[in-house]
């Protein structure tokens, strides 16, 4: 029983961050059509300066913060100049393009900040809870986890229901031609977009990262899980890759818990394809027939 | 209120508008006629920034907007509303309206009961979705939708396109309605010349990217040759 | 080609030559093969006059290019995008180990690598039926998914070693093999040479293969699928086929490259088979213009023997093998990207079309005089049997309802 509730809690965890990162690359997807590949890398840059930041003895807050602008103004910059020439061009280009981000932030990572495993303090307490006398795995820095993306959810939530700038983004996202009739600057709600996207992506990276051991590849998987995630979730709906990088986060932790870690990628791959061949919109659209 | 001059566009090496020369006046409706292919949708497209000319001029109140962006447009008072197809699908009705009102800064509540009030079939679909909604409740809503933004021109794509008979003549009534109450001006592209001469001005007839006849609606819709020409009636 | 420029068109000379060049033209098989002997020549030249090192290193720019080259016909010619290569390749290296797992075994090496290239191609049959469904981003991300998991499968299974992987053992190297490298060069080869020379052997193979599948009526209709499928299936080509003949030819080579990569490094574990060795597939791929086997074989060079050249370059600033090797890549994955915003077909795509272009430049100087290149039919190849042109893909996927300042992509009904 114990073991199953602690699974479950793990998956839980495991969850909400492909959550994060599934919603990041839903956000970008949405709007531009483009699968950001180069998310992950990404994250993997900011989280580092976060980690040289606290390792040069600045509080460890401001680095956290200060990561997540480093995100947003990365996605920003990287919408403008670099996939700008790409959107509405050859689905492959831009594949091939924000592949070609992954191997330059993945090696830009490497040399400068090397491959060695470097620790990065956790956010809050790394012990189990204890309830009566017996702990259960789940830790204080879990549950900031949790409340981190829970919150970030809401946010985008009121952002995009709420306001005016969120009703533009997503007139953008929808028809691009038609939002530019009505006014709205399409340009800057795609690099808003993508920025806003990165922000996510970071936090995802640095909630991986947290209480464990950081090296540049360690969100190399965190890709194919977040985008497993976003598939099952139907890739257009944000409330889908939540939903789906919960089911994935619990799968997988299961599978991890009781038969083997290292059969986690093969189920991941065996899910997805099961959902591409049998419901190729995502678990959750109304609508069927997406192009895959 | 607008005028083009010697207005010419194309698609690399096809040229779709071949100096096309127009005007249309304050609190008018002037109508483009012509086949399909003759080069309406690429003026209206020209005129409000989607397209870019090769050579001519575009005046709006005096001023030149040849070469401003689509999205300046609204703010400029010039709606285009393009073919029913152009609502935002996944945004809702009100959703749909309140981006029209955004284009004038803040949306104010009165433009939207306004909007309601020229279209009921709208008011009662408030919060659905907008790609649940029928051709002539498509056609409302992207009307509707530009009027949020108060344009003192309204550029006009096909809006009887695919609708019934009796959509397309209450959807010209209120058109109407909109230039002699409230002085707006349209142009209005149209590939059913009988309806859109009936309720017009002034039209011009486009034949091949050139303009071929412009003249007072009335006369254009008497002279039974051009009809059989270019018209189709 | 050069002796049909000649500017006195009617010589017998320069009809023969117009002959020999037609011949060279209309007779892929045949240039493919001159190209092999003269690449079998030069491989013999090289391997002699290199170093042990040196050898190694071209085993490994081998295997890489058998890899990249099934790798470019599947994107360049039939545009699917895989990012699994890397994985397959593991399935045919695996296979190698396992059959190699022993000193005392003496199976023939060619019966080794066709069965390593045989287990890859029935893996490439299954992954080439779920790809053929996905297009794009997904099939990029399903093909990323594979390349993660399968060096999972390595560890998992105590059969295959595990995190340590599988180690080998190379047969000796046979008496009439060390009988001519004696004959030829006067002294017994080494071992890194003859699995260099192995996989060289193995490269003239799997290219003359593959740039006759590309020149042939399946290369066509492959490309034809990545043009346009709409036409293509209406030309009556089954686009299922299509894409999954060419998933599992270019799983061949991803197999037989696997079969060098273990005889080249002699043990087979988990960590040979990363994400990167896909990702760099595809670079190579990508930067040697989409398309050219040519392309492959030299940016497969690049790519091995860069971090060497940036060591050397930056030997002052303490640069190790290691950090070398990330800039290397780093430097790829820039080129890379700037080749996509600049030149999207690649840098031989570039040259390709250069070429083109002169050789068009050249027959229309050519042709006044009637008599002249009449009897040549290759002056410009049709489009459809030219690999290098991936940029048509681009072309016909362009809207050309209307070059708008903001682009819909959408539907909105």
């Amino acid at each position: 029983m114990l073991q199953f509730t602690n699974t479950a809690l793990a998956g839980l965890v495991l969850g909400m961050i492909f959550a994060a990162f599934a919603l990041a690359l839903v956000l970008i997807w949405r709007s531009t059509r483009i699968l950001n590949f180069a998310q992950a890398p990404m994250a993997v840059l900011t989280t580092y300066i976060a980690l040289v930041m606290i390792e040069d003895g600045r509080p460890y807050w401001l680095a956290f913060v200060v990561a997540l602008l480093a995100g947003l103004v990365l996605g920003a910059v990287l919408e403008r100049v670099v996939i700008r020439p790409v959107e509405g061009k050859p689905d492959i280009n831009a594949v091939i393009l924000t592949l070609g981000l992954f191997i330059v932030f993945k090696s830009g990572a490497e040399v400068i900040f090397g491959t060695k495993l470097r620790t990065y303090p956790p956010t809050f307490g790394i012990r189990g809870i204890e309830i009566g006398d017996t702990t259960i795995g789940i830790t204080t820095s879990d549950f900031f986890t949790i409340g981190a993306v829970i919150a970030t959810l809401v946010l985008l939530v009121a952002l995009f229901r709420f306001t005016d700038l969120g009703l533009k983004m997503r007139a953008a996202a929808n028809n691009q031609e038609v939002a530019g009739l009505l006014g709205v600057k399409v340009g800057a709600m795609l690099t808003l977009g993508w920025a806003l996207a990165a922000v996510v992506g970071s936090l995802s990276g640095l909630l991986i990262a947290a209480g464990g051991l950081v090296q540049p590849s360690y969100m190399d998987s965190i890709v194919v899980f977040g985008f497993i995630a976003a598939v099952i979730g139907g890739l257009e709906s944000p409330a889908g890759a939540v939903v789906g990088g919960l089911l994935l986060g619990f799968s997988l932790s299961f599978v991890s818990g009781y038969l083997s870690a290292q059969l986690v990628a093969l189920v991941a791959l065996g899910i997805l394809m099961t959902v591409l061949t049998l419901r190729p919109g995502g678990l959750f659209t109304a609508t069927q027939g997406r192009r895959v | 209120m607008l005028t083009i001059t010697e207005l010419t566009a194309g698609y690399g090496p096809i040229t779709a508008l071949r100096g096309v020369t127009l005007t249309a006046e304050q609190g008018r409706i002037t109508a483009v006629l012509g086949a399909n292919g003759a080069g309406k949708t690429t003026l209206l497209r020209t005129i409000s920034g989607l397209h870019r000319s090769t050579s001519g001029s575009v005046t709006l109140d005096g001023s030149t907007v040849t070469r401003v962006p689509a999205e300046k447009m609204p703010a400029l008072g010039m709606s285009h509303v393009p073919e029913g197809r152009g609502v935002i699908t996944e945004l809702t009705v009100e959703e749909n309206l309140r981006l029209g009102g955004l284009a004038r800064g803040r949306v104010k509540a009165d433009d939207l009961t306004r909007i309601y009030s020229l279209f009921p079939p709208l008011d009662e679909r408030r919060h659905v979705a907008a790609a649940t909604l029928s051709g002539g409740e498509r056609q409302m809503l992207v009307i509707g939708r530009a009027l949020m933004a108060r344009p003192t021109l309204l550029l006009l794509d096909e809006p009887s396109l695919g609708l019934a008979p009796r959509i397309v003549t209450q959807i010209f009534e209120l058109l109407k309605g909109l230039v002699d109450n409230e002085g707006l001006t349209v142009l209005l592209v149209e590939q059913n010349a009988r309806s859109a001469l009936s309720v017009a001005d002034h039209g011009i007839v486009l034949n091949l990217g050139q303009v071929v006849a412009d003249d007072s609606a009335a006369t254009l819709a008497a002279d039974d040759q051009l009809r059989h020409a270019y018209l189709g009636f | 080609m050069s002796e049909t420029t000649t500017t006195t068109p009617s010589t017998d000379g320069a009809t023969r030559g117009q002959q020999l060049s037609a011949l060279w033209q209309d007779y892929p098989l045949i240039r493919h093969l001159v190209t092999a002997a003269i690449g079998l020549a030069v491989v013999i030249v090289v391997l002699t006059a290199v170093d042990d090192f040196q050898a190694t290193k071209l085993t490994e720019m081998a295997y890489i290019a058998i890899a990249a080259g099934g790798l470019t016909l599947l994107t360049g010619l039939n545009g699917q995008i895989s990012l699994g290569h890397g994985a397959l390749m593991a399935f045919g290296a695996y296979t190698t180990a396992l059959l190699y797992d022993d000193r005392e075994v003496g199976t023939p090496l060619v019966v080794v690598v066709l069965a390593s290239v045989l287990v890859t191609v029935l893996v490439g049959i299954l992954i080439g039926i779920a790809a053929a469904r996905l297009h794009g981003p997904y099939l990029a991300g399903a093909t990323l998914t594979l390349a993660i998991a399968v060096p999972e499968i390595g560890k998992y299974f105590d059969q295959l070693g595990g995190d340590q992987g599988l180690r080998l053992f190379v047969p000796e190297i046979p008496q009439w093999a060390t009988d001519i490298a004696y004959y030829l060069t006067g002294s017994d080869p080494s071992r890194s040479k003859y699995v260099a020379f192995l996989a060289w052997v193995t490269l003239i193979v799997v290219f003359i293969l593959l740039a006759n599948l590309a020149s042939s009526r399946i290369g066509r209709r492959w490309a034809a699928v990545r043009d346009d499928e709409v036409a293509a299936e209406l030309a009556g080509i089954d686009l299922t086929r299509a894409r999954v003949s060419a998933f599992v030819v270019s799983a061949a080579a991803a197999g037989a490259a696997g079969a060098m990569f273990a005889l080249a490094q002699r043990t087979v574990g988990p960590l040979g088979f990363s994400l990167n060795l896909s990702l760099t597939l595809l670079a190579i791929v990508v930067l040697g213009g989409l398309g050219s086997l040519t392309g492959a074989i030299l940016l497969s060079g690049v790519l091995v023997f860069l971090p060497q050249i940036v060591m050397d370059l930056g030997s002052g600033a303490d640069l190790d093998a290691t950090r070398a090797s990330q800039m290397a890549t780093l430097t790829f994955g820039l080129v890379m990207v700037l080749v996509i915003l600049l030149a999207p077909r690649g840098l031989m795509g570039g040259v390709r079309a250069l070429g083109l272009r002169l050789r068009a430049a050249r027959a229309g100087r050519r042709t006044p005089p009637a008599t002249g290149g009449s009897s040549s039919s290759g002056a410009a190849p049709s489009p459809t049997t030219d690999p290098a042109s991936p940029s048509s893909t681009a072309e016909t996927a362009e809207p050309d309802d209307g070059s708008t300042p903001i682009t819909t992509k959408k539907g909105t009904s």
